[in-house]
C-alpha cells in the first residue's frame, strides 16, 4: 500500500509528467474543455425544459423520471455508437456527456420549481404578475438553490465520465487510465484516477461557493435564523 | 440496419443479459449487506456520520473506468473485480439513503416506542426501518439502475456483460451489437425498477391505502 | 362596488362551491364572508379578482364585468392579502411592498415615497424596509402583506383569513390596526374568516354561507346577532350571541360619574382628610401618572380595581362589572389615566337598553 503511494507521489513529482502534449497540464486543459462545454450545453438544453415543466406543471412525469432514464443509459454504449457513426471526432464524447448531464439538470430544476410554496405563486398571481414575470421575479429566484445544486451534480458526473474520451482515442485524464492499462504502468493509472478525483472535488467546492454566492440573500440564512 | 444480426445472436444476447443480471444482483446485494451496518452506525453516532458519508462520497469521484482498471492487479480479470467496483459504488448511494431514511423517522414515533419499553434494537427493526423503507427503497432503485448502467463499463477489463456488445461493435465496425446492448440495458433497467417498486409496495402495505 | 349576479362555481367532478349567489358589496364598507370550511367563502372572494373563474353568472366591479377585463390589469388594481402573507422570501420588505407600483411602472422617487408612507400606515418602523421576511415575526409579516396590498392604492382590498396564522394577542392588535386603517382610508374590503367574533368586530356587513356555497343571511352585525335568519345561522353564531351583541354597544352609552382620587403614596392622614372632605368612604388611589392602583378607604383598607377603557364596548364594561368588587368600574382614557367611574346598575341598564333597541322590542319588564 505504502509502496503504491510512494509510486504515485513519485509520478506526480516527475516534472516530465507535467509538461508536453501528454503532460498533466495539457490533459487537464482537455478534460476541462470536454467537461465545461458539455455541462454548459446540457444546461442550455435542460434549463428551459426544467423551467417550462416546473412553471406550467405539465410533463412532471417526464421531469421526475428523467434522471432515472439518464442513469440507466450506458454512456459508454452511446460513445461507441456515435463514434461508429461519426468516425474519429469528438462528437461521441460530447453527445454522450450532454445526454448524461441533461436528465440530472432537468430533474433538479423541476424539483426546485416544484418546491416554490403555493402561496407565493398565489400571491404573485393575485398581484397581477404575468406568467413571465412570475417565472423570473418569483419562481426562479426561490428555486435557485436547487437549480444550481442540479448543475453542480451534473458537472461532477460529467468530469468523472469524461474519462470516456480516451476510450475513443482522445485526451483528458482518461488517457492515463487507458495508456497505463496498456503499458501495465500502475502508477500512471493511479495518477490518472487521482487527477480526476481531485478535479472533481475541487470543482464541487468551487461550484458550491458559487451556489452560495448566487443564492438570493433572503433565502440564504433561512435555516440559521430563528425568529419569534 | 441489419435485422438479421439480431436474429442470429439471440443466444449470445440472452447469455450476456443473464450475466448482467447476476452481476447486478450480487453487487447490489453485497452493497446492501455492507451499507446497512455502516448506515446504522452513522445514524447512531452522529460524529461518525460526517466521516462515513464523506469517505463514501470520495469513492464516487473516482471514475468507474479507473476503479475497474485499478482493481485489476489485485483481483485479476474476473467477475470479482467487477463486483467489488460495483459494490463500492452502490455503497455510496445506499449508505446515504439508509441514513436519510432513518433520519426522516419522526422523533415522536421513536419516543413513543421508547415509552412503550422497546429496546434500541427492537425500535430499529420494528419501527425505524419499516418507516424508513420508502427512502431506502428509493436508494436501492437508484443503486440498481446505476449498477446496471455501470456494469457495461467493465468491458474495459473484459467483464462488461452486455457491455461486451459495445466492444464487439466497435471492433468489428457494426452498429447492431451496440444498439442491442443499449436497448437491452435500458430494458433491464425498466424491468428491474418495476420489480423493485412492486417489492416496495409489498413491504409497505400501509402506504397503499 | 362589487356585485354578484347569479354566480355559480361548479368544479369538474360535481362539487358546487358557490350556488347561484346574488350579493352586493357596498363601496367603502367592510363586507365579511363567514361560514365553516367548504362553504364557498374563499371561492367567492377569489372570483372577484378572477383567481377562480365563475362557471356561470356575472361579477361586476363598479359596473364593469370582470370577465371582460384583462386579468392582470384587474389584479393590479385590487389588493390581495392571504393567510401566510405570501411574502417573497428573496426580496426585502421594501421590494415586497413596492411590487405592484413597479409592475405599474411608477418612477423610483414616487415608489420610495409611497413605501415609506405605507410602512407608517401599517405601523412598521422604517428600519424594517431593508430586512428580509424570515427576519420578521408573524405579525410583522402580515403587516407587510397588508402594506403590499395597499401599495398602488387600490379601491378594493381582498383579504383571505389574513390573521389566521398568528396568535390571538397579535390577531387582536392586527384587527385594531385594520379598523383604524379603514377609518382613514375607507376602502371597499372583502374579508373572509371562519371566526364569528372577528366578523362581528370588523364587518360593516356580514354574509353567512353554508355548505354547498349558499348565502343564508346578509346583514349588519347587530341585525345578524339579534335576528338570525334560521337555526343554522343561530348555531353558527354560537351560544354567546347575546353577549356578542353587547360588543357592538359602546361605553359611551353609560353615564360617567365623577370619582375622588388620591395619590397612592399619600400618608394616611391625607387619605382620611380627602375622604372626609368629599363625604365619601371609598376613593381610587392613583399612581403618579394617573393610572388607577386600587380602591382605598380612610381606614387603610384596599380592594382591587377593575378598569374599562373609554373607547371600550358594553361587553368590556360588563366584564369589568363582574370582576369588580365594588360594583363600580373605573373608566380610563387612552393613556390609562382615571377618567371617572360607572355604576354596575348603569352598565346593566345600558346593556338592556342596547339589546332592546337592536332587537326591537319595547323594553317591557317582567315583574313578579
Amino acid at each position: 500500500m505504502l509502496e503504491l503511494l510512494r509510486q504515485i507521489l513519485a509520478w506526480f513529482a516527475d516534472p516530465a509528467h507535467w509538461t508536453g502534449g501528454d503532460g498533466l497540464l495539457a490533459r487537464l486543459a482537455e478534460h476541462l474543455e470536454y467537461s465545461a462545454l458539455s455541462t454548459l450545453a446540457a444546461a442550455l438544453i435542460a434549463l428551459p425544459i426544467g423551467l417550462a415543466i416546473g412553471h406550467t406543471g405539465r410533463g412532471a412525469f417526464l421531469a421526475i423520471n428523467a434522471t432515472g432514464f439518464g442513469r440507466a443509459l450506458p454512456t459508454i454504449g452511446i460513445v461507441t455508437l456515435v463514434f461508429l457513426v461519426s468516425g474519429l471526432s469528438l462528437w461521441p464524447v460530447y453527445i454522450a456527456l450532454v445526454v448524461l448531464a441533461v436528465p440530472a439538470i432537468v430533474t433538479n430544476t423541476y424539483a426546485g420549481m416544484a418546491a416554490v410554496p403555493r402561496e407565493l405563486r398565489d400571491a404573485a398571481r393575485g398581484m397581477g404578475m404575468t406568467g413571465w414575470q412570475r417565472l423570473w421575479q418569483v419562481e426562479v429566484p426561490v428555486a435557485a438553490p436547487l437549480i444550481l445544486a442540479g448543475i453542480r451534480l451534473a458537472a461532477i458526473q460529467v468530469i468523472a465520465t469524461a474519462t470516456m474520451a480516451a476510450y475513443v482515442s482522445f485526451g483528458g485524464f482518461g488517457r492515463y487510465l487507458f495508456d497505463g492499462l496498456a503499458q501495465r504502468d500502475l502508477p500512471q493509472v493511479l495518477a490518472g484516477a487521482a487527477s480526476v478525483a481531485v478535479l472533481a472535488i475541487t470543482t464541487d467546492l468551487l461550484l458550491a461557493a458559487l451556489q452560495r454566492a448566487l443564492t438570493p440573500r433572503g433565502l440564504r440564512d433561512t435555516r440559521k435564523e430563528a425568529h419569534a | 440496419m441489419r435485422w438479421s444480426w439480431f436474429a442470429g445472436h439471440v443466444d449470445e444476447m440472452a447469455e450476456l443479459t443473464l450475466q448482467h443480471v447476476i452481476t447486478t444482483v450480487i453487487s447490489v446485494g453485497c452493497g446492501l449487506l455492507i451499507a446497512f451496518p455502516l448506515a446504522v452506525l452513522a445514524h447512531r453516532v452522529p460524529r461518525l456520520r460526517g466521516l462515513i458519508l464523506g469517505v463514501t462520497s470520495v469513492i464516487f469521484t473516482v471514475p468507474s473506468i479507473a476503479l475497474f482498471i485499478l482493481l485489476l492487479p489485485f483481483t485479476g480479470l474476473s467477475l470479482t473485480t467487477t463486483v467489488i467496483g460495483l459494490t463500492l459504488y452502490s455503497l455510496v448511494v445506499l449508505v446515504r439513503n439508509i441514513v436519510e431514511g432513518l433520519a426522516a423517522v419522526p422523533p415522536r414515533v421513536r419516543e413513543a416506542a421508547r415509552a412503550m419499553g422497546y429496546g434500541r434494537a427492537r425500535t430499529l427493526i420494528a419501527i425505524e426501518l419499516p418507516l424508513a423503507l420508502p427512502v431506502i427503497m428509493a436508494g436501492v432503485r437508484i443503486a440498481t439502475i446505476m449498477t446496471i448502467s455501470l456494469t457495461s463499463v467493465a468491458l474495459v477489463i473484459g467483464q462488461g456483460a452486455l457491455g461486451q456488445l459495445f466492444a464487439d461493435g466497435l471492433q468489428r465496425n457494426f452498429a447492431e451489437p451496440i444498439i442491442a446492448g443499449i436497448a437491452l440495458t435500458l430494458l433491464l433497467a425498466v424491468v428491474a425498477d418495476a420489480v423493485l417498486v412492486g417489492v416496495q409496495r409489498g413491504l409497505t402495505p400501509w402506504t397503499r391505502r | 362596488m362589487i356585485r354578484f349576479e347569479a354566480v355559480t362555481k361548479v368544479y369538474p367532478g360535481g362539487t358546487t362551491a358557490v350556488d347561484a349567489l346574488d350579493l352586493e358589496m357596498h363601496e367603502g364598507e367592510t363586507t365579511v364572508l363567514v361560514g365553516s370550511s367548504g362553504c364557498g367563502k374563499t371561492t367567492t372572494l377569489r372570483m372577484i379578482n378572477r383567481m377562480i373563474e365563475a362557471s356561470s353568472g356575472t361579477i361586476t366591479v363598479d359596473g364593469r364585468d370582470v370577465a371582460t377585463l384583462n386579468e392582470n390589469t384587474l389584479r393590479r388594481g385590487i389588493g390581495y392579502v392571504i393567510q401566510q402573507s405570501g411574502l417573497f422570501p428573496h426580496k426585502t420588505v421594501l421590494d415586497n411592498v413596492t411590487t405592484v407600483p413597479r409592475l405599474l411602472g411608477w418612477d423610483k422617487k414616487r415608489t420610495r415615497a409611497r413605501a415609506e408612507e405605507l410602512m407608517e400606515i401599517v405601523g412598521l418602523p422604517q428600519e424594517m424596509a431593508t430586512r428580509f421576511p424570515h427576519q420578521l415575526s408573524g405579525g410583522q409579516q402580515q403587516r407587510v402583506g397588508v402594506a403590499r396590498a395597499l401599495a398602488a392604492d387600490p379601491p378594493i382590498l381582498l383579504m383571505d383569513e389574513p390573521f389566521g396564522a398568528v396568535d390571538p394577542v397579535v390577531r387582536t392588535l392586527l384587527q385594531d390596526e385594520l379598523l383604524r386603517l379603514q377609518k382613514e382610508l375607507r376602502k371597499t374590503i372583502v374579508f373572509v374568516t371562519h371566526d364569528i367574533d372577528e366578523a362581528v368586530r370588523l364587518g360593516d356587513r356580514i354574509a353567512v354561507f353554508r355548505q354547498g356555497g349558499r348565502l343564508v343571511q346578509y346583514s349588519t352585525p347587530a341585525e345578524l346577532l339579534a335576528h338570525p335568519a334560521d337555526d343554522f345561522v343561530a348555531e353558527f353564531l354560537g351560544a354567546q350571541r347575546g353577549l356578542r351583541l353587547l360588543s357592538l354597544g359602546s361605553l359611551k352609552e353609560v353615564p360617567a360619574l365623577p370619582v375622588t382620587t388620591v395619590a397612592r403614596d399619600a400618608p394616611a392622614e391625607t387619605v382620611a382628610a380627602t375622604a372626609a372632605a368629599a363625604g365619601i368612604r371609598w376613593m381610587v388611589a392613583v399612581e403618579a401618572d394617573g393610572r388607577p392602583h386600587a380602591w382605598v378607604d380612610a381606614e387603610g383598607n384596599s380592594l382591587p380595581v377593575a378598569t374599562v377603557r373609554d373607547g371600550g364596548t358594553l361587553l368590556d364594561a360588563l366584564e369589568a362589572v363582574v370582576s369588580s368588587p365594588r360594583g363600580h368600574v373605573v373608566r380610563v382614557d387612552a393613556e390609562g389615566r382615571v377618567a371617572g367611574v360607572s355604576s354596575e346598575r348603569d352598565v346593566l341598564r345600558a346593556a338592556a337598553a342596547h339589546r332592546s333597541a337592536v332587537i326591537g322590542d319595547d323594553g317591557q319588564e317582567v315583574a313578579t
